[in-house]
């Protein structure tokens, strides 16, 4: 009808409508720059309220699960880096363990430790991103850089570690890639003073504040029951009040042996959601203070059958006098690798048919170390779990992120499985901005977190 | 309430639905006949001792490839169910032939049943009989084939679709 104008058309003004007024259709992205990541949402409007609306998902879907069928166990670590590209090394650590319970192993105390520790480390840096970028979209801008801010200092710390800062591939089945740092826990006091400090100011920047307040109380709720239902869990269920934290109900690693509390909120509302996400990063300090003082010195990593690799099995005793002059040649890889270089000989270690890599100055330095890593990654050999399957959930930045792994016997997984923790509140969001204002979407969508990674897989 | 325990009330409770129970690594598993699963899952949810609330995860695994089980049902349609109440988890998996590859939806019992069986339906191409939406979820409706079957290879290029530039 080309005589109509566009008022007439859009909202449905004038005459030939019937009712007066329609509804109005809208598409928020697949790229949009309040979008954290592509994905849509397909809104119907009445006026300024959302009568319904529906999700499309899936263009960051890049065949995790069936790329993980083609290699052997190990050459999955580096995908589960881009599941949750935020906080990657609870997903390495989750796989890893799953294809550990498979095997039936046990990990060193130590490396229980360590993951705790890199763990809690990649949580606050997921609370950072989530808060901050949601807080942006708000109007608050300095709360994101303040955020930003102390994410980079964190950031160092992982970097630190592993020798990257997001694509880490940190996590090993039997193990870690490499020992933490020295004076590491002089750095991680340091970063921690000022992550405090960030989020001193962050509350007294917005917690309270009229704006922020009101675009976030009461908005975006979803009961108890409601969040059950929908499947969702972590900080989004924690803030309707259930205590359901996996760290506590059915503990891992050495989660059992240090302080916390589980912080939880009562409307399930956006606040909530941002109060429990603020006192959780707190949380994780105390775990990780807790945990570097308790961590137990010996080994990092386990063979096969689950017993400690000691420091000197790796060589061949008899040829032991030649290689030592071998090893102990100044090989210098990327600066990256710091936490492997340092004293690598007392910490990791690894015996030829074992689950573990040996450190990469063995593999380059040595004839063992070289056959011994070919051995691991030979077609055919490495990592051979049993056939059986296992399923093991760690509580991730979002809630439960569970590895489902079958295995046929062979040295490549049958069949991976990740649980993602943020498809449950993606998939409820319809239900928690229908009623609300359009401009309600954006805090609502931000504080459900959904990260395209783990979402779309 | 201990793995074991659960397995015994389903095996007692459900009769022939339940073909088999095992444990594995300390996950308790069910297997579970195709026609008793919505009714399987029904007990799980409302019976007052294991009050299955929380629907963790729905997927299947192709078993085409898989030694010693070439011959047997070609699916497994997997559920993991957490109850939150009282802290303990179970596994219900579903045989399903490939000729018939549908199984009841638990779209009534758990509303994330919808996009978890998307997802299954859109990954391995079973049905779900009575779902009230069943497109594909993370691939586009153009989309040929299953990609997580086992006889899906991985290279397959599909054609680009799209608007003409």
């Amino acid at each position: 009808m080309p005589d109509r104008t566009t008022r007439e058309l859009f909202l449905g003004e004038g005459a030939g409508t019937g009712s007066g007024s329609q509804n109005l259709y809208v598409n928020m992205g697949p790229a949009h720059p309040a979008m954290h990541g592509i994905i849509r949402i397909f809104a119907e409007l009445d006026g300024e309220m959302v009568v319904k609306a529906d999700m499309e998902i899936g263009y960051l879907h890049r065949a995790f699960e069936k790329d993980c069928e083609v290699g052997p166990y190990n050459n999955a670590i580096p995908y589960t880096d881009r599941l949750n590209y935020v906080s990657p090394l609870i997903n390495n650590f989750a796989y890893a363990s799953a294809v550990e319970k498979l095997l039936g192993i046990e990990i060193t105390e130590r490396c229980k430790y360590i993951r705790v520790v890199m763990s809690e480390i990649s949580r606050i840096c997921d609370h950072l991103t989530c808060v901050g970028a949601s807080a942006m979209e708000l109007g608050a801008f300095t709360v994101f850089l303040y955020m930003i801010k102390a994410r980079e200092f964190l950031w160092e710390l992982v970097e630190d570690v592993t020798g990257a800062r997001l694509t880490i591939s940190y996590g090993r089945v039997g193990g870690v890639k490499a020992d933490l740092p020295d004076a590491f826990g002089i750095k991680v006091r340091k970063a921690f003073a000022e992550t405090r400090e960030v989020l001193r100011e962050v509350h007294t920047l917005v917690t309270g504040n009229r704006i922020f307040m009101d675009r976030m109380v009461g908005v975006g709720a979803l009961s108890a029951a409601d969040s059950i239902a929908w499947g969702i869990t972590g900080p989004l269920l924690r803030a309707t009040g259930v205590p359901f934290d996996l760290r506590r109900v059915q503990p891992y690693w050495a989660y059992d042996r240090v302080e916390f509390e589980v912080p939880l909120g009562k409307n399930g509302d956006n606040f909530d959601r941002f109060l429990v996400r603020m006192a959780e990063m707190e949380q994780s300090m105390r775990m990780v203070e807790q945990a570097l003082e308790r961590m137990p010195s010996g080994a990092i990593n386990v063979d096969f059958e689950g017993r400690e690799i000691p420091v000197d099995a790796y060589v061949d005793r008899g040829k032991q006098g030649k290689t030592e002059g071998l090893l102990l040649l100044p090989i210098t890889l990327s600066p990256n690798l710091q936490g492997q270089g340092r004293d690598a000989e007392a910490r990791v270690n690894v015996h030829d048919k074992t689950v573990v890599l040996p450190p990469k100055e063995n593999t380059y330095g040595s004839i063992e170390g070289l056959m011994n890593h070919f051995m691991l990654v030979m077609d055919g050999y490495g990592i051979r779990p049993p056939a059986g399957e296992a399923y093991f959930a760690a509580e991730g930045a979002n809630g439960e992120l569970g590895f489902y792994v079958v295995s046929d016997g062979g040295d490549r997984p049958y069949r991976v499985r990740c649980r993602p923790p943020c498809l449950p509140p993606v998939a409820a969001l319809p239900r928690m901005i229908e009623g609300q204002m359009v401009a309600d979407i954006i805090p609502t969508f931000g504080s459900v977190n959904m990260i395209g990674g783990e979402l779309d897989r | 309430m201990d793995g074991s325990a659960i397995l015994a009330r389903l095996r007692g409770r459900l009769g022939a639905r339940i073909i088999e129970t095992h444990e594995h690594h300390g996950d308790h598993t069910a297997v579970v006949v195709r026609d008793g699963i919505l009714d399987t899952l029904r007990f799980c949810r409302d019976d007052a001792e294991l009050r299955f609330d929380l629907l963790m995860d729905v997927t299947a695994v192709d078993y085409l490839k898989f030694p010693g089980r070439e011959d047997g049902p070609r699916f497994d349609v997997v559920y993991h169910l957490y109850s939150v109440p009282h802290n303990h988890r179970v596994r219900l998996k579903v045989p399903v032939e490939q000729d018939a590859a549908t199984v009841p939806t638990a779209t009534g019992l758990w509303p994330i049943a919808n996009w978890l069986e998307r997802e299954v339906w859109d990954m391995f191409g079973i049905r779900f009989e009575g779902h009230p939406d069943l497109r594909r979820l993370l691939l586009y409706e153009e989309f040929v084939g299953h990609p997580l079957r086992k006889d899906y290879p991985i290279d397959r290029r599909q054609p680009l679709i799209g608007p003409k530039v």
